[in-house]
Parts: structure tokens; sequence; C-alpha cells
């Protein structure tokens, strides 16, 4: 009986990319369990975020006060606020919000970064010494305060809040982005396609560009825990999201104000939410990270 | 070495330049004129007319031009006044004067107290790696790398509040007045940022542990017979030492933007709370001298974390 035939020893152009993909899933299957649970449970975020209307058993501004402060119970599985609003249904919804704002201002970020940075590298010279300094100041600003300070400006919004954010990421991706573009620029088919007459715009997206990919896309993974966890704070300060937009953070802000004697409900599953998120998208980006290139952990540590 | 620091200064200069041309356009670019806003915003008693606004913006000089004000801006910087609050009419550096210590104090506890936890654990962990001790403590890095500082802090106050019917006072109580009390107030806010802080220390003494581990000079002094706690402290210990002070460094703007979260989930009357309160109530002189102080701050820090680089490792000094 024959063996089926093992697609790694075809010809490459045999493979079609839905059959590379394939196999890279399995390949990151088996070597990172948890990276695989951490991709799992964010994609059933993606999911929960996606049905909330269905999955959330109440509306989540609706208030009901005759159900003020409610422990979990059957009607409320995990308690009301103090408006009566269903916590469960308010986290479902979070999710979308979350998912949002994080995934947009780290790929905003990230990919500002991303051009910048190998514009910067690759073209050298003054534009690179300009360039730097811009984001030596850019990250001589704790990052959370540098968002703090662009929402002032930009004033409260989902939209602000993911700019703000977004300009938080810019200048460790443009960082990395520029050190990696450093080094492939000295490669000799980067020589060679020079001297064959590609123009500086043809070198950087074709030949250049592309190296910086793998990188960038660890970085992002990897920034997405930091952004989810800015959004939160920035909420849970009342300077992110506006109320009653049922933000995790908002959740957890509206908290403090009310009491010296907060209902425990209301401070541990939001905050459970927060944390089981960034935790996953921690987890995966470490996982993606010693999957694509084990030798980028120390340049991005 | 001097001339190490010196280079370390010099590059310095330009970037606090930027930072603060930074924050002095952004406080003024700020859609609609601020000082409208705020006197018109809100309570009906502050509505001012068009005289009475133009008098306001010539008595803070705002009717300069833009250079002139930042002139004037940085002018009182370097003399230490910093401007009025719009709303209290306090002076900005005296509020920053009385509530910074407390949060100082939390931040170094929190980096002290990272350090204890930290390396011991990271160390530790990578000699006795893949047993359960390093099974637990990695999955306590995760999880404490992942929890919200804010969030840790409101569970702290809950288990205070709820289990220990306790709650630490609110109030602003320098060390020098009464330190049973000030420690009362700093305490709880330090052990949340530590905790988290903790973690990254923890990872990043593992991982540099593992690697010294694995070096030559290790191999050579269990060679010439060396027991193993020389070595991991004499050897070890010491070059896992410069990537750990670099993480702290490098998570210490994130401790300065924790340490505003945290101040709020224990509503420590701290900088951190005074700057949401000066974002909530648009008082832009404050915003605008607040960020500044942060912003100078991180970059001392990092100064420091560059030349304590310099010291440890002569290899870069002379790169």
């Amino acid at each position: 009986m024959q063996a089926a035939p093992n697609p790694a020893f075809r010809p490459l152009t045999e493979v079609s990319t839905w059959q590379r993909l394939r196999a890279a899933m399995r390949r990151f299957r088996t070597v990172s369990p948890l990276g695989t649970v951490a991709l799992i449970a964010w994609i059933l975020l993606f999911v929960i975020a996606i049905g909330a209307p269905i999955l959330a058993p109440y509306p989540p501004n609706e208030a009901d006060y005759g159900a003020v402060r409610q422990g979990p119970s059957a009607a409320h599985l995990l308690g009301t606020d103090n408006l009566g609003r269903d916590i469960l249904s308010r986290i479902i919804h979070g999710a979308r919000i979350t998912l949002l704002v994080s995934v947009t201002s780290v790929f905003l970020g990230d990919a500002i970064g991303f051009v910048w940075g190998v514009i910067s590298g690759f073209l050298g010279r003054r534009f690179d010494l300009f360039s730097q300094r811009v984001i030596d100041i850019l990250m001589s600003f704790p990052s959370l305060i540098l968002a703090l300070m662009l929402l002032v400006v930009l004033g409260a919004g989902i939209e602000t809040v993911i700019v703000a954010i977004a300009s938080t990421q810019i200048p460790a991706a443009t960082r990395i982005t520029r050190s990696v573009v450093l080094s492939v620029r000295e490669a000799m088919y980067v020589e060679a396609a020079r001297s064959i007459g590609v123009n500086n715009l043809r070198l950087m997206v074709r030949h250049v560009a592309p190296q910086v990919a793998a990188p960038i896309l660890v970085v992002a993974t990897l920034h997405l825990g930091g952004a989810i966890f800015a959004e939160s704070a920035l909420s849970f300060l009342g300077l992110g999201i506006p109320p009653p937009a049922p933000s995790w953070g908002n959740m957890l802000g509206g908290v403090t104000a009310a009491a010296f004697k907060p209902p425990w409900w209301l401070v541990v599953f939001p905050g459970l939410a927060i944390t089981l998120t960034i935790m996953a998208a921690n987890l995966f980006g470490d996982a993606l990270r010693d999957f694509l290139d084990p030798k980028l952990r120390q340049r991005i540590d | 070495m001097r001339q190490y620091i010196l280079q370390r200064l010099l590059i310095a200069i330009p970037t606090v330049f930027g930072v603060t041309v930074l924050i002095f356009l952004a406080m003024r670019v700020i859609p609609g004129d601020p000082l409208q806003t705020i006197y018109t915003e809100a309570t009906g008693a502050y509505i001012l007319s068009e005289e009475e606004l133009a008098e306001v913006r010539a008595s803070l000089g705002l009717d300069k031009p833009l250079w002139q004000q930042y002139l004037s801006w940085m002018g009182q910087v370097f003399r230490g006044e910093m401007g009025y609050s719009f709303w209290t009419k306090d002076p900005i550096s005296q509020m920053i004067l009385r509530r910074g210590p407390i949060s100082a104090q939390i931040a170094i506890f929190a980096v002290v107290l990272s350090w204890l936890f930290g390396v011991p654990i990271g160390l530790l962990s990578a000699w006795f790696r893949n047993s359960w001790a390093d099974q637990i403590s990695r999955a306590g890095i995760t999880i404490f790398l992942a929890v919200p500082s804010f969030w840790l802090g409101l569970l702290i106050i809950l288990f205070t509040v709820l289990v220990l019917t306790w709650r630490p006072p609110l109030t602003i109580i320098q060390f020098w007045e009464d330190p049973g009390a000030n420690f009362a107030i700093v305490a709880l806010p330090s052990i949340t940022l530590g905790l988290g802080l903790g973690a990254a220390t923890a990872r990043m003494a593992r991982s540099a542990a593992l690697e010294a581990l694995f070096d030559d000079y290790v191999r050579t002094a269990r060679a010439k017979g060396l027991g193993n706690s020389l070595i991991i402290w004499r050897h070890v210990f010491k070059n896992a030492m410069l990537p750990v002070i670099t993480s702290t460094g490098l998570a210490l703007g994130g401790l300065l933007g924790g340490t505003v979260s945290v101040e709020k989930a224990f509503a420590v009357p701290g900088l951190g709370s005074l700057m949401v309160q000066g974002m909530q109530e648009r008082d832009w002189m404050m915003i605008q001298n607040l960020v500044l102080v942060y912003g100078l701050i991180y970059v001392f820090v990092n100064l420091l974390v560059d030349l304590s680089y310099g010291i440890l490792d002569p290899r870069i000094r002379y790169s």
C-alpha cells in the first residue's frame, strides 16, 4: 500500500497557499498547545462579539430599577449594577468594544510604524536621523500619559481612543522594523537587485518590506494585550470610551465612585474578562514569536 | 566614563526640548478656545462676555504669539513656578510638591518589591527549570503579567473592606508627618503595582539566567569546583542583572502610567489623581505641567538606566 504523498515533498508550485497555511497551522498546534488554546479563546471572543445581540440575555443599557445591585441569580447570572443593568449582557457587549479598539488601534499603530520604520531604515541619512529623534520624543512619554494627553486634545470617544492607543504603539513598531531593515538592507540580494537598476521604492516594497513582515506580525500580536489594557485603563479613569457604552473598563470605573463597600460581582466579573483576554493575547503572541522566529525573542524583549 | 555620561546627557537635551514643544503645541490645538469651553461649559455662572474673556486671556498671557507663550512657560518652569490652577487658583508647583512624594513613594516601593519578589523567583525558576516549582512560578508570571493593576487594586480593596473591614485613610499624610499612617496609605498601592512589575522582572530574570547558565564561564566555574551558591551569585546573578535593569527601566513607563490608575482605584490623592482631575476639569495649565513632570521623570530615569548599564558592562561604554 502506498502512503499518501506528503505535501512537503512536492514542488512548491504545486502546493496552494491554503495547503501551506493548513500545514503551518498543524505545526503550530503540535509545537505550541498553549498558544493554540489562546488562539481558540480569541476566536471564541470574536464569535461572542459578533453574536452579542443574540447571546446576551438583556440589552446592555437596559436599566431595571426593580433589580438594582442584585447578586448573581438565575435571572441575572452575574448580577446587576447600580442601575439594574445585567452584568453578563454588558460583558458580552463589551467584547465588541474591546476587540474593535484593540485590533484597530494595533493595526493602525503598527502599520504606521512599519511603513515609517522601513522608510527610515532603508533611506537612512538625514531622514533617519530626524525621524529617530521624533521617535525618541514620543518614547519619552509613559504610554498611558501620552494617550491621556492625546485624549484631552482629541476629546473622548471610541475613534479618539483608537487613535490615542495607536499613537503609543508607533514608536516601538518603528524601532523594531528599522532594526530589521538595517540588517536586511545590506543583504546580497538587495545589492543584486539594485545593481540591475531596481529603484528605491520597488526595493523597499518588494525586497525589504517582506522580510520585516514576520517580526511586525509578532510585535502586533504582542501589542494586543497592551492595547486592551490601555483601553480598559483609560475607560476606568473615565477618560476613554464615554458611558453608558458597556466597555469593561467603564464597568470597573463606575464601582469606585459608587462606594466604600463595593458589591463583589461588580468588581470581579468585568476584571476577569479583561484579564483573560489579555492573557490569551499574551500567550498567543509569545507562541507566535517562538513559532515564526525564535531569534526574534531578544530583539523584541 | 565621564565622556560616556556627557554623551548621554547631550543626547537627552534635544529630546527634552522636543518633549516640551510637543506638550505645548498639544495643549494649544485643543479644539475650540480652552478658556471659552471652561468658562461657558457646564455651570452658567461662569459665562463671560467678550471683554472679560479677553481680559482673562491677557492675564494668562494667551494673547501673545505662540513662541512668546512658550518662552514664558519655559521661564516659569526654570524658576520652579508653574502657574495656577484654573479652578482653585492654587499654585501648581505647590500642588505637585504636596502630592508628588506619595506617588514617588508608591513607584519606588513598587520597584523595590518587584526586585525582592522577581529576581529570586526568576533565578530559582531558571536553576530548577522544568520542575514543578518552575511551572508554578511561570504560571504565576503569566497571570500577573495579564492582570490589570487597577483591577488588582480593586480586588485588594474589596478584600480589605469586606474581610478585614479596614480601609486605608484617604488623605495626604507625608512620611515625615506620621510614618505609620503614611505607610498605611502607600503599602497596598505599592504591592498592587509591585506584583505586576515583579512578574515582568521575574520573567526577564529567568530568561537572562537561563542564558547565563549555559555560558562558558559557568561551565568553567563549575569545572574548577565552585559551589552552586557561588556560581549563582557570582556568575549567573551578575550577568542576569543587566537585562533585568533594562526591563525595569522599560517597565517604568508602564509603572508611571500604572500609578495613575492605581491611585484612582485606591483613591490615593497623588499626582496621578491630580492629573485625572485636571483632565476632567480641562485645567490645561495643570495638565501641561503634570505631563511635563511625568515626561521629565521618565527621561531622567531612562538616563540613569543607560548610565548604570555603562557602569555594569564596560563593553557598552566603549562601543
